[in-house]
C-alpha cells in the first residue's frame, strides 16, 4: 500500500479530473468554451497583450538596456527572493494554521478562522503602514530589536514580513478544504496497520494535502511577487538593496517612460509565468505517479 | 408599478434641468500637497466670481502625485486646469497637446504664480545642530530624503543640493562628490513627500528631512507646532509651482474664460496671501515681504541657472545610467 492510494481520492481543487464523456450539468459545450475564451481574452489577454505591445514601440537594444540595467537586476533579485521565502513560510505556518482550524475544537475558533481571511480584505496599503509602525525603531516590537541590532523595518527582512502577512491566507485557504475532506478512516487505518504518529503523516496525511500545499504555494507566491502597497512602506526603497520590482515601474512611470516600464513589467510577467508553468507540472506529475 | 416609472421618470428629467441650469464647474487637477492650499483658495475664487461676474461656479479638486495626476490627465480625465510642482509635468501635456506649446507665455512669471524652496526640517531643539548643507554629510548624521526616481520633491532635493556648491563657486565635480556623500547618509529614500515626513515624525527615521518649504505648515498641523524646527540653509533652489489651462477640456466644455479667470486669480493679491499663509512664496514682493518672518531670505539660485533646464537634469541626473544612478552603481 503506498502513499499515491491515498492520495487518489482527494482531487486538488486546481485541477478537476476528466470526465467530459459522463454527464455535463451545463448545456452546449461550444458555447461554454466559446464564452470561456471570450470571457478570458476580455479580462486577461487583452490587457496583458497592450503591455507587450507598449514594449514593441522599444527596439531590442533598448530593451535589454533598460531590463538588465544593475538596479533592475538587483530589484529582480529582490521581488523573487523574498516573494519565494515568504511562499516558503507561509507554506509551512499555513498548513499549522489549517490544521488547527480543522482538527481543533477551541472557543473563538470561529474568530480565528474570520482573521485568516484579513489580508485578503485590508487594503495592503494598510497593512503596510501597521507593520511599518510596529517594526520601526520607535514602535511595539522595533523598540525592543533595534536596540540589539535587529533591524526589520526598512530592510530587506520588513519586505519578506509584509509578503509573508499577504500570502498567509492563499496556503491556508486551499489546505482547509482538502484537509477537512481527508477522512479520519484512513489515519486510524494507518495505526492500525502499526505508523507511528510521524509515518502517519508523511505518508498518508502528507501526500493528500501537497497538491493543494503547491497550489498555494503557488498563490501565495504570484501574489507576493506583484505585491505594492504593502510592501512599499516597509522596504527602504534603497537601489541595489531594499528597491522592489514594482517600485522601478512606478519610478519609470512617475520619469513618463512607459516603454521601460511596460519592458521591465514584461519580464517581471514572464518570469512569473514560467515560475506558475513549473509548479503546475510539478502538480500534474505528482497526480500521475 | 406605473406610479414608480412615473416616479422614477420625472426623477430623471429633474435632475437634467437641474444639471442644465446648474452653474459652470471648474476641475482643478493639482498635486498632494496642495490640497489645503486649494482648498482655501477655492472658497475666495468662488466669493471673488459671484462678487465681480454676479455668476455662481463651483470648484472640484483633484489631487494626487504630480506626475500621476498629469498622466491621468494626458489619459482623458477632463481638467479645466491643471495646477503642479514641476513643469515637466506641465511639459508631458505640452507635447501630448493636451495644454498650449506655449503654456509659459500664457500667464506672468512663467506661468508659475508661486514657488517654493527646499530646506531642512530637524528635530525640536535642533539636537544634531544642523546648520547648513555640510552638516548633512557629517557622518553622524542621518538624512530622510525622497527618492529622485518616484517624486519631483527628492528631484529637489538633490537639484538643491548639487547647485548649492555651485552657488558657493564650486565645481561639478565637487558638486558631485557632495550630493554621494550625501545619499550616503540616507538610511531609507521615501517614495514621495508625505512619505518622507512620515518616516521623519511617525516613524523617527534620521536627523534631518529635506522637503519643500511649504511642507512646514502641513507638519506643523498634522503632528502639532513644536516638534520639528525649520533650519534654513545658506542657498536653496527655487521650485516653481507652474499652471496651465487643459485646451482640449475648455474647448469642449466652453470654460475657456472660466478657467482663464481661475488662474489669474492665483496671481491677485487676495490669491497670493492665501499662498503665503500655506507657506508658498507668492510672487508679489510686497506679500512676500510681509512674511519675512515665515520666508526667511536665503540665497535662492534657478534650475536653469545650473542645470539648463528641468529636462536637461532630468537627463543627466535621473534616467537610467545617470548620475543618481551612479551612486547606488556596483
Amino acid at each position: 500500500m503506498n502513499a499515491a492510494t491515498f492520495a487518489s481520492p482527494v482531487a486538488s481543487p486546481a485541477a478537476p479530473p476528466h470526465r467530459r464523456a459522463a454527464r455535463r450539468v451545463l448545456p452546449g459545450f461550444n458555447l461554454t468554451l466559446g464564452y470561456t475564451l471570450l470571457y478570458l481574452s476580455l479580462i486577461v489577454l487583452i490587457p496583458l497583450s497592450a503591455l507587450v505591445f507598449k514594449t514593441f514601440s522599444m527596439t531590442w537594444a533598448d530593451f535589454w538596456a533598460a531590463v538588465s540595467a544593475s538596479r533592475v537586476l538587483a530589484s529582480f533579485r529582490l521581488t523573487f527572493g523574498a516573494s519565494f521565502i515568504a511562499a516558503c513560510v507561509n507554506v509551512v505556518a499555513g498548513l499549522l494554521v489549517a490544521w488547527v482550524l480543522v482538527r481543533y475544537q477551541f472557543p473563538g475558533k470561529k474568530i480565528a478562522d474570520a482573521l485568516v481571511d484579513l489580508p485578503f480584505a485590508l487594503p495592503t496599503a494598510v497593512a503596510g503602514i501597521a507593520l511599518t509602525a510596529i517594526l520601526a525603531g520607535n514602535g511595539w516590537i522595533g523598540q525592543y530589536l533595534e536596540p540589539r541590532g535587529i533591524q526589520l523595518a526598512f530592510q530587506p527582512a520588513g519586505i519578506v514580513i509584509a509578503l509573508i502577512f499577504i500570502g498567509l491566507p492563499f496556503v491556508v485557504r486551499t489546505v482547509q478544504p482538502v484537509l477537512e475532506d481527508t477522512e479520519k478512516e484512513l489515519e486510524e487505518a494507518a495505526a492500525c496497520l502499526g505508523a507511528n504518529r510521524w509515518q502517519t503523516f508523511w505518508m498518508v496525511i502528507f501526500p493528500a494535502i501537497a497538491p493543494a500545499l503547491l497550489t498555494g504555494f503557488a498563490m501565495a507566491f504570484a501574489r507576493a511577487v506583484g505585491e505594492y502597497g504593502s510592501v512599499i512602506f516597509i522596504a527602504g526603497n534603497m537601489p541595489m538593496v531594499s528597491e522592489i520590482t514594482p517600485l522601478i515601474i512606478i519610478g519609470k512611470l512617475e520619469q513618463y517612460d512607459y516603454a521601460g516600464a511596460t519592458a521591465v513589467a514584461s519580464v517581471m510577467l514572464g518570469i512569473s509565468f514560467i515560475l506558475l508553468l513549473i509548479i503546475n507540472g510539478i502538480q500534474a506529475w505528482g497526480r500521475t505517479r | 408599478m406605473k406610479t414608480s416609472i412615473r416616479l422614477a421618470l420625472s426623477a430623471i428629467a429633474l435632475a437634467a434641468a437641474s444639471a442644465a441650469s446648474a452653474q459652470t464647474t471648474l476641475l482643478n487637477v493639482s498635486y498632494d500637497v496642495a490640497r489645503e492650499f486649494y482648498k482655501d483658495f477655492n472658497t475666495a475664487f468662488i466669493a471673488h466670481y459671484k462678487k465681480t461676474t454676479g455668476k455662481d461656479i463651483k470648484v472640484d479638486q483633484s489631487h494626487a502625485g504630480s506626475s500621476a495626476q498629469a498622466r491621468a490627465v494626458a489619459d482623458g480625465l477632463a481638467a479645466d486646469v491643471v495646477t503642479m510642482n514641476t513643469t515637466t509635468d506641465v511639459d508631458f501635456l505640452a507635447d501630448k497637446g493636451v495644454v498650449a506649446k506655449d503654456w509659459r507665455a500664457k500667464f506672468p512669471n512663467g506661468a508659475s504664480p508661486t514657488t517654493s524652496t527646499m530646506l531642512f526640517l530637524v528635530r525640536n531643539g535642533n539636537p544634531k545642530n544642523i546648520k547648513d548643507w555640510d552638516d548633512l554629510i557629517r557622518p553622524d548624521v542621518k538624512v530622510v530624503v525622497v527618492n529622485p526616481k518616484t517624486g519631483g520633491n527628492g528631484r529637489m532635493a538633490y537639484l538643491a543640493a548639487w547647485g548649492q556648491v555651485r552657488a558657493k563657486g564650486g565645481s561639478d565635480a565637487q558638486a558631485a562628490e557632495f550630493v554621494s556623500k550625501l545619499y550616503k547618509n540616507v538610511p531609507a529614500l521615501a517614495r514621495g513627500g508625505r512619505d518622507a515626513t512620515g518616516m521623519f515624525l511617525q516613524r523617527n527615521l534620521g536627523d534631518v528631512l529635506v522637503t519643500f518649504e511649504s511642507e512646514v505648515v502641513s507638519v506643523e498641523n498634522e503632528f502639532g507646532k513644536g516638534k520639528v524646527d525649520a533650519v534654513h540653509p545658506s542657498a536653496s533652489i527655487v521650485t516653481e509651482n507652474p499652471v496651465a489651462v487643459v485646451e482640449r477640456t475648455v474647448s469642449k466644455k466652453g470654460t475657456a474664460a472660466e478657467a482663464k479667470a481661475y488662474l489669474d486669480f492665483l496671481y491677485s493679491p487676495e490669491g497670493q496671501e492665501i499662498a503665503a499663509k500655506h507657506n508658498i512664496r507668492p510672487r508679489n514682493e510686497a506679500i512676500l515681504k510681509k512674511h519675512a518672518e515665515a520666508f526667511k531670505p536665503i540665497k535662492l539660485f534657478t534650475v536653469d541657472q545650473y542645470f539648463g533646464s528641468l529636462a536637461e537634469a532630468q537627463k543627466v541626473h535621473f534616467n537610467d545610467g545617470g548620475q543618481f544612478d551612479k551612486l547606488y552603481g556596483k
